[in-house]
């Protein structure tokens, strides 16, 4: 990491909440109740001191990772033979298509009524959250891959196979981790609805508790607990990507 | 003819239509010529007159709407590892490194990966790469690009090389040093080269024999036969029996330019 950028970023953070405090202080309109920076990170504090807040932490961690998984392990191969076999495509496609419209929460009702436990239905919104992207950036993946290294692959003596695994994957891949990475973004949106309708435990939940209790400092850790978990997930997301794709990287 | 046996092609009234946009277009028609096996052919048309059609033919990723491409007597019918093709631009996997590269087609093919690693290594030494063998295409130069290509071709050994504008994009002195590089590998190794390109003088230089194209749709206009001595070297492009040639081959082309661009 550069260190002039690095410390631009931290000039920016810092200004962002002297601007907050600044704000609060002044009584800037439909601020008013808004905590101080230092009033959060009091309740921070005392979040940090109960071992629910970790809890909320790997619940919400565990539920990303599992519906993100999902929607990866199947998503991906889907779009994959998608984009291969055009008569797999037109089979499929119009499913796809007019399922992907409707937003993941709107499955919330019928996910609680059909899944088996909340904690599988909110994972199976994730995984609808993750699922249609990672499948639409697969696909236009290997629409993209210039027909002549498919050509070159036959030429050189290489079956379907081999054509599958070592051109239309590799190719796809730059459009995958695209996918990946918005359905990330995508997943984290969708947890702290879904934590709040069905959840037990939670960030979204931990935020919602702090909401119905009042306790307005306790929100926004919440909020921001989700704001850098989020963030940290999108990092990882991106730094396996560099490490996937080593072609990519500038000599 | 460099004492090759095989490698011999043949176009036999050839025609390929094509649906482009909604239209029928034809771009080769009545298209027959005659390849000696072991020759270096140039083939010379104005860009769009249907010379990459020529090459996708050849190397069977197309097939002919009537007519036959043989080879050695054989139909063609599809891709096949006796014919390989060095593409516009490059068309390296850039998702490979070099070497994984060059030993894709001996491992396609179901060769051991040691002996195959061996050969390429050895390949890409007498090429000259054996220092990028692990480095991706993108962080190699134009001209190592192309070798390295030409390279993950021979290592196969085809009995025709089809070259489609393959120095397209390089600068003059690397193009030039491209074009040396290629008179040494025919010089080295007898196999058919079928070399496409829109640069009249490239294909005197390099070539035996240059076919001219027509216009739309593409047919043999004219084969001039190059009685150039070889070795060649950069210096014969200035010599009176070259621009003798170039001269000849010119007046065709400005003929055959002028009636294209009377039909438009």
């Amino acid at each position: 990491m550069k260190l002039r950028p690095t410390l631009r970023g931290i000039a920016g953070v810092a200004g962002f909440l002297l601007a907050w405090q600044l704000a609060v202080t002044f009584h800037l309109p439909l601020l008013a109740k808004v905590p101080t920076p230092l009033e959060v990170l009091s309740a921070f504090g005392s979040a940090l001191a109960k071992p629910a807040y970790y809890g909320d932490w790997l619940s919400s961690l565990r539920r990303v990772f599992i519906g993100f998984a999902f929607a990866q392990l199947i998503g991906i191969p889907l779009g994959l033979l998608m984009g291969w076999r055009q008569r797999f495509h037109d089979l499929v496609f119009p499913v796809i298509e007019v399922l992907r419209p409707i937003p993941p929460l709107a499955w919330v009702p019928l996910a609680i009524v059909f899944w088996p436990t909340p904690e599988s239905s909110i994972a199976f919104v994730i995984f609808l959250g993750a699922f249609f992207v990672a499948v639409i950036n697969t696909i236009s993946g290997v629409r993209a891959i210039d027909e002549d290294y498919v050509r070159a692959a036959r030429s050189l003596g290489a079956g379907p196979a081999t054509v599958f695994r070592r051109i239309i994957l590799p190719g796809a891949l730059p459009s995958i981790f695209v996918g990946m990475s918005v359905g990330m973004g995508i997943t984290w949106s969708v947890l702290v609805a879904a934590e709040i309708v069905a959840g037990k435990d939670g960030l979204g939940h931990f935020t919602w508790e702090a909401y119905v209790a009042g306790a307005f400092p306790t929100i926004i850790v919440g909020m921001i607990s989700m704001g850098v978990a989020g963030f940290a997930s999108s990092a990882l997301t991106r730094a396996f990507g560099v490490r996937a794709m080593p072609w990519l990287r500038r000599a | 003819m460099n004492g090759a046996a095989r490698g011999a092609v043949r176009f036999e009234g050839v025609a390929k239509r094509f649906t482009r946009a909604e239209r029928d277009v034809e771009a080769i028609g009545g298209f027959d010529l005659d390849v000696p096996a072991g020759s270096f052919t140039a083939i010379v048309g104005p860009s769009g007159c249907g010379k990459t059609t020529l090459i996708d033919l050849l190397a069977g990723y197309e097939l002919p709407t009537s007519g036959r491409v043989l080879v050695d007597g054989v139909s063609v019918t599809g891709p096949g590892v006796d014919r390989l093709v060095v593409f516009q631009e490059t068309r390296l996997f850039p998702w490979m490194t070099v070497l994984d590269n060059v030993t894709f087609g001996p491992l396609a093919r179901g060769e051991q990966a040691a002996s195959a690693k061996q050969e390429a290594r050895d390949l890409l030494r007498s090429f000259g790469l054996d220092g990028v063998a692990l480095r991706y295409p993108r962080q190699l130069s134009g001209g190592m690009q192309r070798r390295a290509e030409l390279a993950r071709a021979l290592i196969n050994a085809p009995t025709v090389m089809l070259l489609d504008e393959p120095f397209r994009g390089l600068d003059a002195m690397t193009r030039q040093s491209m074009q040396k590089y290629l008179l040494d590998l025919y010089a080295r190794s007898p196999r058919t080269y079928v070399f496409v390109t829109s640069e009249l003088e490239e294909a005197i230089y390099l070539a035996d024999r240059v076919v001219l194209l027509t216009g739309r749709p593409a047919s043999v206009r004219t084969i001039i036969d190059v009685d150039l001595e070889r070795p060649r070297l950069p210096a014969i492009t200035t010599t009176a029996r070259f621009l003798e040639i170039t001269g000849r081959a010119l007046e065709i082309t400005h003929e055959e330019g002028r009636r294209a661009f009377a039909r438009r």
